[in-house]
Protein backbone atom coordinates (compact mmCIF):
# COMPACT_ATOMS: atom_id res chain seq x y z
CA UNK A 1 0.00 0.00 0.00
CA UNK A 2 1.38 3.42 -0.87
CA UNK A 3 2.10 5.80 1.98
CA UNK A 4 -0.57 8.25 0.91
CA UNK A 5 -3.70 7.03 -0.87
CA UNK A 6 -6.45 9.26 -2.24
CA UNK A 7 -10.01 8.11 -2.74
CA UNK A 8 -13.13 10.09 -3.57
CA UNK A 9 -16.06 9.18 -1.35
CA UNK A 10 -19.51 10.67 -0.94
CA UNK A 11 -18.47 12.95 1.94
CA UNK A 12 -15.36 14.29 0.28
CA UNK A 13 -11.82 13.23 -0.39
CA UNK A 14 -10.59 10.38 1.77
CA UNK A 15 -6.84 10.38 2.27
CA UNK A 16 -5.39 7.33 3.99
CA UNK A 17 -1.93 7.46 5.46
CA UNK A 18 0.09 4.28 5.82
CA UNK A 19 2.81 3.32 8.27
CA UNK A 20 6.03 5.17 8.77
CA UNK A 21 7.15 7.95 11.06
CA UNK A 22 4.84 10.90 11.32
CA UNK A 23 7.08 13.81 10.23
CA UNK A 24 8.05 12.17 6.93
CA UNK A 25 4.50 10.99 6.35
CA UNK A 26 3.26 14.52 6.92
CA UNK A 27 5.83 15.77 4.43
CA UNK A 28 4.79 13.17 1.85
CA UNK A 29 1.18 14.25 2.32
CA UNK A 30 2.03 17.90 1.56
CA UNK A 31 4.06 16.84 -1.47
CA UNK A 32 1.29 14.59 -2.81
CA UNK A 33 -1.27 17.32 -2.28
CA UNK A 34 1.08 19.83 -3.92
CA UNK A 35 1.47 17.54 -6.97
CA UNK A 36 -2.26 17.53 -7.56
CA UNK A 37 -2.08 21.31 -7.95
CA UNK A 38 -5.35 23.14 -8.23
CA UNK A 39 -7.22 19.92 -8.95
CA UNK A 40 -7.97 19.40 -5.27
CA UNK A 41 -8.68 23.01 -4.44
CA UNK A 42 -11.73 23.45 -2.24
CA UNK A 43 -11.98 19.76 -1.44
CA UNK A 44 -13.34 18.56 1.87
CA UNK A 45 -10.62 16.37 3.26
CA UNK A 46 -11.10 13.31 5.43
CA UNK A 47 -7.76 12.17 6.73
CA UNK A 48 -7.37 8.61 7.98
CA UNK A 49 -4.23 8.56 10.09
CA UNK A 50 -4.84 5.08 11.50
CA UNK A 51 -2.86 4.71 14.73
CA UNK A 52 -0.68 7.80 14.49
CA UNK A 53 -0.78 10.02 17.57
CA UNK A 54 -1.03 13.69 16.70
CA UNK A 55 -1.05 16.37 19.37
CA UNK A 56 -3.10 19.53 19.19
CA UNK A 57 -0.24 21.71 17.99
CA UNK A 58 0.64 19.37 15.11
CA UNK A 59 -3.03 19.05 14.24
CA UNK A 60 -3.28 22.83 14.04
CA UNK A 61 -0.22 23.00 11.78
CA UNK A 62 -1.64 20.26 9.58
CA UNK A 63 -4.93 22.11 9.22
CA UNK A 64 -3.19 25.41 8.43
CA UNK A 65 -0.82 23.85 5.90
CA UNK A 66 -3.70 22.15 4.11
CA UNK A 67 -5.73 25.35 4.23
CA UNK A 68 -2.83 27.13 2.53
CA UNK A 69 -3.18 24.62 -0.30
CA UNK A 70 -6.90 25.29 -0.53
CA UNK A 71 -8.01 22.14 1.28
CA UNK A 72 -10.38 22.11 4.21
CA UNK A 73 -9.51 19.47 6.81
CA UNK A 74 -13.00 18.34 7.70
CA UNK A 75 -12.48 15.06 9.49
CA UNK A 76 -9.65 13.05 10.99
CA UNK A 77 -10.16 9.36 11.57
CA UNK A 78 -7.87 7.60 13.95
CA UNK A 79 -7.51 4.78 16.40
CA UNK A 80 -5.39 6.96 18.66
CA UNK A 81 -7.35 8.62 21.49
CA UNK A 82 -4.83 11.51 21.51
CA UNK A 83 -5.44 12.19 17.83
CA UNK A 84 -9.20 12.07 18.35
CA UNK A 85 -8.97 14.49 21.24
CA UNK A 86 -6.75 16.91 19.30
CA UNK A 87 -9.16 16.84 16.38
CA UNK A 88 -12.14 17.44 18.62
CA UNK A 89 -10.34 20.32 20.29
CA UNK A 90 -9.91 21.97 16.92
CA UNK A 91 -13.51 21.31 15.95
CA UNK A 92 -12.52 18.72 13.36
CA UNK A 93 -14.92 15.81 13.00
CA UNK A 94 -13.73 12.37 14.03
CA UNK A 95 -16.59 10.37 12.53
CA UNK A 96 -18.09 10.34 9.10
CA UNK A 97 -21.30 8.80 7.92
CA UNK A 98 -21.18 5.24 6.75
CA UNK A 99 -21.13 4.93 2.97
CA UNK A 100 -24.79 3.89 2.99
CA UNK A 101 -26.41 5.83 5.80
CA UNK A 102 -29.88 5.38 7.19
CA UNK A 103 -31.95 8.06 5.44
CA UNK A 104 -33.89 8.78 8.65
CA UNK A 105 -30.75 10.02 10.26
CA UNK A 106 -29.95 12.69 7.72
CA UNK A 107 -31.87 15.41 9.56
CA UNK A 108 -29.79 14.96 12.67
CA UNK A 109 -27.37 17.83 13.13
CA UNK A 110 -25.06 15.62 15.11
CA UNK A 111 -23.07 13.31 12.96
CA UNK A 112 -22.74 10.27 15.06
CA UNK A 113 -22.58 7.21 12.98
CA UNK A 114 -19.90 4.73 13.74
CA UNK A 115 -17.49 3.47 11.21
CA UNK A 116 -18.03 -0.21 10.63
CA UNK A 117 -14.74 -1.27 12.13
CA UNK A 118 -14.14 -3.63 15.01
CA UNK A 119 -11.91 -1.37 17.03
CA UNK A 120 -14.79 1.02 17.56
CA UNK A 121 -17.41 -1.62 18.19
CA UNK A 122 -16.51 -1.90 21.86
CA UNK A 123 -19.40 -0.84 24.03
CA UNK A 124 -17.78 -0.75 27.40
CA UNK A 125 -14.81 1.47 26.81
CA UNK A 126 -14.43 4.91 28.30
CA UNK A 127 -12.89 8.21 27.43
CA UNK A 128 -11.44 10.45 30.09
CA UNK A 129 -10.95 14.15 29.49
CA UNK A 130 -9.16 16.15 32.12
CA UNK A 131 -9.93 19.73 31.18
CA UNK A 132 -12.83 22.12 30.85
CA UNK A 133 -14.80 21.82 27.62
CA UNK A 134 -15.41 25.31 26.33
CA UNK A 135 -17.99 26.53 23.88
CA UNK A 136 -17.48 24.83 20.51
CA UNK A 137 -15.84 21.71 21.90
CA UNK A 138 -17.47 18.59 20.57
CA UNK A 139 -16.79 15.18 22.04
CA UNK A 140 -18.34 12.10 20.55
CA UNK A 141 -17.46 8.68 21.71
CA UNK A 142 -19.31 5.42 21.55
CA UNK A 143 -18.41 4.37 25.10
CA UNK A 144 -18.64 6.22 28.38
CA UNK A 145 -17.31 9.76 28.73
CA UNK A 146 -15.83 11.21 31.91
CA UNK A 147 -14.92 14.86 32.19
CA UNK A 148 -12.81 16.22 35.01
CA UNK A 149 -13.61 19.89 34.60
CA UNK A 150 -16.60 21.92 33.51
CA UNK A 151 -18.70 21.56 30.39
CA UNK A 152 -19.53 25.12 29.38
CA UNK A 153 -22.56 26.26 27.40
CA UNK A 154 -21.97 25.70 23.70
CA UNK A 155 -19.95 22.52 24.26
CA UNK A 156 -21.48 19.15 23.52
CA UNK A 157 -20.87 15.55 24.46
CA UNK A 158 -22.38 12.66 22.57
CA UNK A 159 -21.73 9.31 24.21
CA UNK A 160 -22.88 5.81 23.53
CA UNK A 161 -22.71 5.09 27.24
CA UNK A 162 -22.87 7.12 30.44
CA UNK A 163 -21.54 10.63 30.94
CA UNK A 164 -19.93 11.70 34.20
CA UNK A 165 -18.93 15.31 34.75
CA UNK A 166 -16.77 16.11 37.73
CA UNK A 167 -17.63 19.77 37.56
CA UNK A 168 -20.40 22.01 36.28
CA UNK A 169 -22.38 20.65 33.38
CA UNK A 170 -23.93 23.49 31.40
CA UNK A 171 -23.56 22.38 27.79
CA UNK A 172 -25.45 19.77 25.83
CA UNK A 173 -25.14 16.11 26.70
CA UNK A 174 -26.51 13.09 24.93
CA UNK A 175 -25.94 9.83 26.80
CA UNK A 176 -26.92 6.44 25.41
CA UNK A 177 -26.85 8.00 21.97
CA UNK A 178 -27.19 4.65 20.27
CA UNK A 179 -30.49 4.00 22.00
CA UNK A 180 -29.47 2.83 25.45
CA UNK A 181 -32.31 3.91 27.79
CA UNK A 182 -30.30 2.75 30.79
CA UNK A 183 -27.59 5.35 30.31
CA UNK A 184 -27.17 7.99 33.02
CA UNK A 185 -25.66 11.45 33.24
CA UNK A 186 -24.12 12.60 36.52
CA UNK A 187 -22.59 15.90 37.40
CA UNK A 188 -21.56 17.82 40.48
CA UNK A 189 -23.66 20.69 39.17
CA UNK A 190 -26.18 19.35 36.70
CA UNK A 191 -27.56 22.33 34.79
CA UNK A 192 -27.20 21.46 31.09
CA UNK A 193 -28.67 23.53 28.27
CA UNK A 194 -30.28 20.34 27.09
CA UNK A 195 -30.02 16.76 28.19
CA UNK A 196 -30.72 13.74 26.03
CA UNK A 197 -30.75 10.12 27.01
CA UNK A 198 -31.27 7.71 24.11
CA UNK A 199 -34.36 9.10 22.34
CA UNK A 200 -35.55 11.30 25.22
CA UNK A 201 -34.90 15.01 25.35
CA UNK A 202 -35.16 17.18 28.43
CA UNK A 203 -34.70 20.89 28.88
CA UNK A 204 -33.99 21.49 32.55
CA UNK A 205 -35.64 24.41 34.33
CA UNK A 206 -33.51 27.55 34.31
CA UNK A 207 -33.82 28.04 38.07
CA UNK A 208 -32.59 25.01 39.88
CA UNK A 209 -33.65 24.47 43.46
CA UNK A 210 -31.33 21.53 43.86
CA UNK A 211 -27.73 22.10 44.76
CA UNK A 212 -25.13 19.40 44.85
CA UNK A 213 -24.44 16.37 42.71
CA UNK A 214 -27.26 14.85 40.74
CA UNK A 215 -27.86 11.96 38.43
CA UNK A 216 -30.23 12.02 35.47
CA UNK A 217 -31.81 8.90 34.00
CA UNK A 218 -34.93 7.73 32.20
CA UNK A 219 -37.92 6.68 34.32
CA UNK A 220 -41.27 5.84 32.68
CA UNK A 221 -40.23 7.40 29.42
CA UNK A 222 -39.12 10.68 31.02
CA UNK A 223 -35.77 12.08 31.87
CA UNK A 224 -35.60 12.78 35.60
CA UNK A 225 -32.83 14.16 37.78
CA UNK A 226 -32.32 13.12 41.38
CA UNK A 227 -29.92 14.19 44.08
CA UNK A 228 -27.00 11.85 44.39
CA UNK A 229 -27.37 10.10 47.74
CA UNK A 230 -26.33 6.78 49.12
CA UNK A 231 -29.54 5.15 47.87
CA UNK A 232 -28.37 5.59 44.34
CA UNK A 233 -25.34 3.49 44.88
CA UNK A 234 -27.27 0.24 45.00
CA UNK B 1 20.28 47.37 23.93
CA UNK B 2 18.53 44.46 22.30
CA UNK B 3 14.96 44.06 23.42
CA UNK B 4 12.66 41.10 23.18
CA UNK B 5 9.15 42.33 22.66
CA UNK B 6 6.13 40.55 24.01
CA UNK B 7 3.58 40.00 21.27
CA UNK B 8 0.08 40.40 22.67
CA UNK B 9 -2.99 39.80 20.55
CA UNK B 10 -6.27 41.39 21.55
CA UNK B 11 -9.27 39.41 20.40
CA UNK B 12 -12.88 38.62 21.33
CA UNK B 13 -14.70 36.39 18.88
CA UNK B 14 -17.79 38.55 18.85
CA UNK B 15 -17.64 41.88 17.07
CA UNK B 16 -18.38 45.21 18.64
CA UNK B 17 -17.18 44.48 22.15
CA UNK B 18 -14.42 47.07 22.03
CA UNK B 19 -11.31 45.27 20.73
CA UNK B 20 -10.04 48.19 18.73
CA UNK B 21 -10.75 50.69 21.50
CA UNK B 22 -8.99 48.39 23.96
CA UNK B 23 -6.01 47.95 21.61
CA UNK B 24 -5.65 51.71 21.12
CA UNK B 25 -5.94 52.48 24.80
CA UNK B 26 -3.75 49.67 26.11
CA UNK B 27 -1.07 50.50 23.52
CA UNK B 28 -1.21 54.21 24.36
CA UNK B 29 -1.09 53.50 28.09
CA UNK B 30 1.88 51.14 27.70
CA UNK B 31 3.71 53.76 25.65
CA UNK B 32 2.87 56.42 28.24
CA UNK B 33 4.51 54.18 30.87
CA UNK B 34 7.73 54.44 28.89
CA UNK B 35 7.56 51.31 26.77
CA UNK B 36 8.32 51.18 23.06
CA UNK B 37 5.11 49.93 21.52
CA UNK B 38 3.98 48.97 18.02
CA UNK B 39 0.35 48.21 17.39
CA UNK B 40 -0.67 46.28 14.32
CA UNK B 41 -4.16 46.40 12.85
CA UNK B 42 -4.81 42.86 11.60
CA UNK B 43 -8.36 43.65 10.52
CA UNK B 44 -7.57 43.88 6.83
CA UNK B 45 -10.40 45.27 4.77
CA UNK B 46 -12.08 46.88 7.77
CA UNK B 47 -9.29 48.91 9.26
CA UNK B 48 -10.08 51.33 12.03
CA UNK B 49 -7.33 51.28 14.61
CA UNK B 50 -5.83 54.24 12.71
CA UNK B 51 -9.08 56.17 13.11
CA UNK B 52 -9.30 55.48 16.83
CA UNK B 53 -5.70 56.63 17.26
CA UNK B 54 -6.33 59.68 15.07
CA UNK B 55 -3.64 58.70 12.56
CA UNK B 56 -5.73 57.99 9.49
CA UNK B 57 -4.48 60.96 7.49
CA UNK B 58 -0.84 59.91 7.88
CA UNK B 59 -1.12 56.51 6.22
CA UNK B 60 1.08 56.02 3.18
CA UNK B 61 1.85 52.31 3.31
CA UNK B 62 0.04 49.51 5.11
CA UNK B 63 0.48 45.94 6.31
CA UNK B 64 -0.28 44.42 2.90
CA UNK B 65 2.32 46.69 1.28
CA UNK B 66 4.88 45.29 3.72
CA UNK B 67 3.82 41.69 3.10
CA UNK B 68 3.91 42.13 -0.66
CA UNK B 69 7.25 43.91 -0.58
CA UNK B 70 6.16 47.31 -1.85
CA UNK B 71 7.75 49.04 1.10
CA UNK B 72 10.06 48.42 4.03
CA UNK B 73 8.55 47.66 7.41
CA UNK B 74 9.84 51.00 8.72
CA UNK B 75 7.97 52.91 6.04
CA UNK B 76 4.63 51.46 7.07
CA UNK B 77 5.11 52.40 10.72
CA UNK B 78 3.33 55.58 11.69
CA UNK B 79 4.54 57.38 14.77
CA UNK B 80 1.81 58.60 17.08
CA UNK B 81 1.41 62.36 17.29
CA UNK B 82 1.25 62.42 21.10
CA UNK B 83 3.57 59.63 22.20
CA UNK B 84 6.92 59.26 20.55
CA UNK B 85 7.30 55.59 21.47
CA UNK B 86 3.98 54.49 20.00
CA UNK B 87 3.80 53.27 16.40
CA UNK B 88 0.99 51.92 14.27
CA UNK B 89 1.13 49.54 11.34
CA UNK B 90 -2.25 50.09 9.67
CA UNK B 91 -4.30 47.48 7.86
CA UNK B 92 -5.11 47.78 4.16
CA UNK B 93 -8.60 48.96 3.45
CA UNK B 94 -8.87 47.75 -0.11
CA UNK B 95 -7.82 44.13 0.32
CA UNK B 96 -9.10 41.18 2.28
CA UNK B 97 -7.73 38.90 4.98
CA UNK B 98 -6.26 36.43 2.51
CA UNK B 99 -3.66 39.01 1.47
CA UNK B 100 -1.76 38.15 4.66
CA UNK B 101 -0.84 34.71 6.00
CA UNK B 102 -0.04 33.63 9.56
CA UNK B 103 3.60 33.17 8.42
CA UNK B 104 3.77 36.79 7.27
CA UNK B 105 2.57 37.94 10.67
CA UNK B 106 5.17 35.82 12.46
CA UNK B 107 7.92 37.18 10.20
CA UNK B 108 6.90 40.80 10.73
CA UNK B 109 6.67 40.40 14.50
CA UNK B 110 10.06 38.67 14.64
CA UNK B 111 11.56 41.60 12.80
CA UNK B 112 10.05 44.03 15.32
CA UNK B 113 10.82 42.06 18.45
CA UNK B 114 14.40 43.23 18.80
CA UNK B 115 13.58 46.90 19.00
CA UNK B 116 10.34 47.15 20.92
CA UNK B 117 8.90 46.20 24.29
CA UNK B 118 5.37 45.41 23.18
CA UNK B 119 3.73 44.47 19.91
CA UNK B 120 -0.03 44.74 20.29
CA UNK B 121 -2.15 43.15 17.57
CA UNK B 122 -5.78 44.11 17.02
CA UNK B 123 -7.60 41.01 15.82
CA UNK B 124 -10.68 41.05 13.64
CA UNK B 125 -13.91 39.49 14.93
CA UNK B 126 -14.64 35.89 14.08
CA UNK B 127 -12.50 32.76 14.12
CA UNK B 128 -11.46 32.64 10.48
CA UNK B 129 -8.34 33.62 8.57
CA UNK B 130 -7.99 37.12 9.99
CA UNK B 131 -8.19 35.80 13.53
CA UNK B 132 -5.64 33.09 12.73
CA UNK B 133 -3.30 35.72 11.30
CA UNK B 134 -3.66 37.74 14.46
CA UNK B 135 -2.94 34.95 16.93
CA UNK B 136 -0.18 33.19 14.96
CA UNK B 137 2.67 35.39 16.27
CA UNK B 138 1.18 35.95 19.74
CA UNK B 139 3.01 35.15 22.96
CA UNK B 140 -0.01 36.16 24.99
CA UNK B 141 -3.69 36.61 24.27
CA UNK B 142 -5.98 39.19 25.82
CA UNK B 143 -9.68 38.49 25.41
CA UNK B 144 -12.07 41.43 25.50
CA UNK B 145 -15.66 40.67 26.39
CA UNK B 146 -18.81 42.46 27.49
CA UNK B 147 -20.98 41.36 30.39
CA UNK B 148 -23.58 39.79 28.13
CA UNK B 149 -24.26 36.14 27.42
CA UNK B 150 -23.44 36.12 23.71
CA UNK B 151 -20.11 37.92 24.10
CA UNK B 152 -19.10 35.63 26.96
CA UNK B 153 -20.06 32.56 24.94
CA UNK B 154 -17.83 33.68 22.09
CA UNK B 155 -15.02 34.53 24.49
CA UNK B 156 -15.27 30.99 25.86
CA UNK B 157 -14.95 29.56 22.35
CA UNK B 158 -11.94 31.74 21.63
CA UNK B 159 -10.27 30.72 24.89
CA UNK B 160 -10.76 27.09 23.87
CA UNK B 161 -9.13 27.69 20.48
CA UNK B 162 -6.26 29.61 22.02
CA UNK B 163 -5.68 26.82 24.54
CA UNK B 164 -5.68 24.28 21.73
CA UNK B 165 -3.06 26.36 19.91
CA UNK B 166 -0.98 26.28 23.09
CA UNK B 167 -0.70 30.04 23.36
CA UNK B 168 -0.74 29.94 27.14
CA UNK B 169 -3.63 30.96 29.33
CA UNK B 170 -5.60 33.90 27.96
CA UNK B 171 -6.14 37.04 30.01
CA UNK B 172 -9.47 38.76 30.26
CA UNK B 173 -10.69 42.33 30.05
CA UNK B 174 -14.37 42.91 30.77
CA UNK B 175 -15.40 46.01 28.88
CA UNK B 176 -18.49 48.21 29.19
CA UNK B 177 -19.71 47.10 32.57
CA UNK B 178 -22.56 49.12 33.97
CA UNK B 179 -22.82 48.64 37.72
CA UNK B 180 -26.33 50.00 37.95
CA UNK B 181 -27.51 47.35 35.52
CA UNK B 182 -25.56 44.66 37.36
CA UNK B 183 -27.21 45.69 40.60
CA UNK B 184 -30.62 45.48 38.99
CA UNK B 185 -29.73 42.01 37.73
CA UNK B 186 -29.97 43.07 34.08
CA UNK B 187 -26.32 42.48 33.31
CA UNK B 188 -23.92 39.71 34.13
CA UNK B 189 -21.65 40.53 37.04
CA UNK B 190 -17.90 40.17 36.90
CA UNK B 191 -18.14 37.09 39.12
CA UNK B 192 -20.57 35.41 36.70
CA UNK B 193 -18.24 35.99 33.78
CA UNK B 194 -15.19 34.76 35.66
CA UNK B 195 -16.99 31.69 36.94
CA UNK B 196 -17.64 30.57 33.39
CA UNK B 197 -14.43 31.62 31.69
CA UNK B 198 -12.03 30.78 34.55
CA UNK B 199 -9.12 32.85 33.24
CA UNK B 200 -7.05 35.63 34.76
CA UNK B 201 -8.84 38.97 34.92
CA UNK B 202 -6.64 41.94 34.06
CA UNK B 203 -9.19 44.68 33.63
CA UNK B 204 -12.69 45.91 34.29
CA UNK B 205 -13.66 48.88 32.16
CA UNK B 206 -16.89 50.77 32.91
CA UNK B 207 -19.39 51.76 30.28
CA UNK B 208 -18.71 55.40 29.50
CA UNK B 209 -20.01 57.68 26.78
CA UNK B 210 -16.74 59.59 26.94
CA UNK B 211 -15.11 56.61 25.19
CA UNK B 212 -17.28 57.25 22.15
CA UNK B 213 -16.32 60.90 22.16
CA UNK B 214 -12.61 60.16 22.45
CA UNK B 215 -12.84 57.49 19.74
CA UNK B 216 -14.49 59.95 17.38
CA UNK B 217 -11.82 62.52 18.14
CA UNK B 218 -9.03 60.02 17.62
CA UNK B 219 -7.60 60.61 21.09
CA UNK B 220 -7.39 57.50 23.33
CA UNK B 221 -9.16 58.04 26.64
CA UNK B 222 -6.26 56.33 28.43
CA UNK B 223 -4.32 59.57 27.93
CA UNK B 224 -6.90 61.64 29.79
CA UNK B 225 -5.62 61.73 33.35
CA UNK B 226 -8.95 62.55 34.99
CA UNK B 227 -11.03 59.88 33.26
CA UNK B 228 -11.96 56.84 35.37
CA UNK B 229 -12.32 54.80 32.21
CA UNK B 230 -8.90 55.99 31.13
CA UNK B 231 -7.62 54.86 34.53
CA UNK B 232 -9.17 51.44 33.97
CA UNK B 233 -7.22 51.09 30.71
CA UNK B 234 -4.04 52.39 32.35
CA UNK B 235 -4.49 49.73 35.04
CA UNK B 236 -4.76 47.04 32.34
CA UNK B 237 -1.50 48.29 30.83
CA UNK B 238 0.26 48.26 34.21
CA UNK B 239 -0.96 44.72 34.90
CA UNK B 240 0.31 43.62 31.48
CA UNK B 241 3.63 45.26 32.27
CA UNK B 242 3.85 43.08 35.37
CA UNK B 243 2.73 45.43 38.10
CA UNK B 244 0.34 44.33 40.81
CA UNK B 245 -2.56 46.72 40.60
CA UNK B 246 -5.58 46.24 42.84
CA UNK B 247 -9.02 46.45 41.29
CA UNK B 248 -10.78 49.57 42.39
CA UNK B 249 -13.62 47.68 44.09
CA UNK B 250 -13.72 44.47 46.04
CA UNK B 251 -15.79 42.31 43.74
CA UNK B 252 -14.78 44.10 40.59
CA UNK B 253 -16.57 46.55 38.40
CA UNK B 254 -16.46 49.85 40.17
CA UNK B 255 -19.49 52.01 40.26
CA UNK B 256 -17.97 55.10 38.78
CA UNK B 257 -21.24 56.91 38.57
CA UNK B 258 -21.41 58.77 41.81
CA UNK B 259 -21.43 56.36 44.70
CA UNK B 260 -17.70 56.33 45.27
CA UNK B 261 -18.22 56.31 49.03
CA UNK B 262 -19.51 52.76 48.85
CA UNK B 263 -16.32 51.44 47.35
CA UNK B 264 -14.26 49.00 49.30
CA UNK B 265 -10.61 49.08 48.37
CA UNK B 266 -8.64 45.87 48.73
CA UNK B 267 -5.02 46.31 49.80
CA UNK B 268 -2.58 46.69 46.99
CA UNK B 269 -0.64 43.55 46.26
CA UNK B 270 -3.32 41.23 47.54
Amino acid sequence: MPEVAFKGIREGLLVSLGDGDWPSLEQTLYEEVGKQGTFLKGAKLILDVDAHSINAASMGRLRDQLADQGLALWAVLSRSPLTEQSAQLMGIATRIHEPDPDPEQSDDEVEYVEEPSEHLALTDVGMMIKRTLRSGANISHNGHVTIIGDVNPGAQIIAGGNVVVWGRLRGLVHAGAEGDDNAVVCAIDLSPTQLRIAGHIAVPPTEREQNGPEVAFVRDGQVVAEAWTNQNST
Amino acid sequence: MAKTARVITITSGKGGVGKTTATANISAALAALGNKVVCIDADIGLRNLDVVLGLENRIVYDLVDVVEGRCKLRQAMIRDKRLEDLYLIPAAQTRDKNAVSPKDMIRICDELRKEYDFIIIDSPAGIERGFKNAIAPADEIVIVTNPEVSAVRDADRIIGIVEADQKGPAKLVINRINMEMVERGDMLAVADVLELLAVELIGIVPEDQAVLVSTNRGAPIALEPKSKTGQAFRDVARRLAGEEVAFSTANGGGNFFGRISKLIRPKAGS
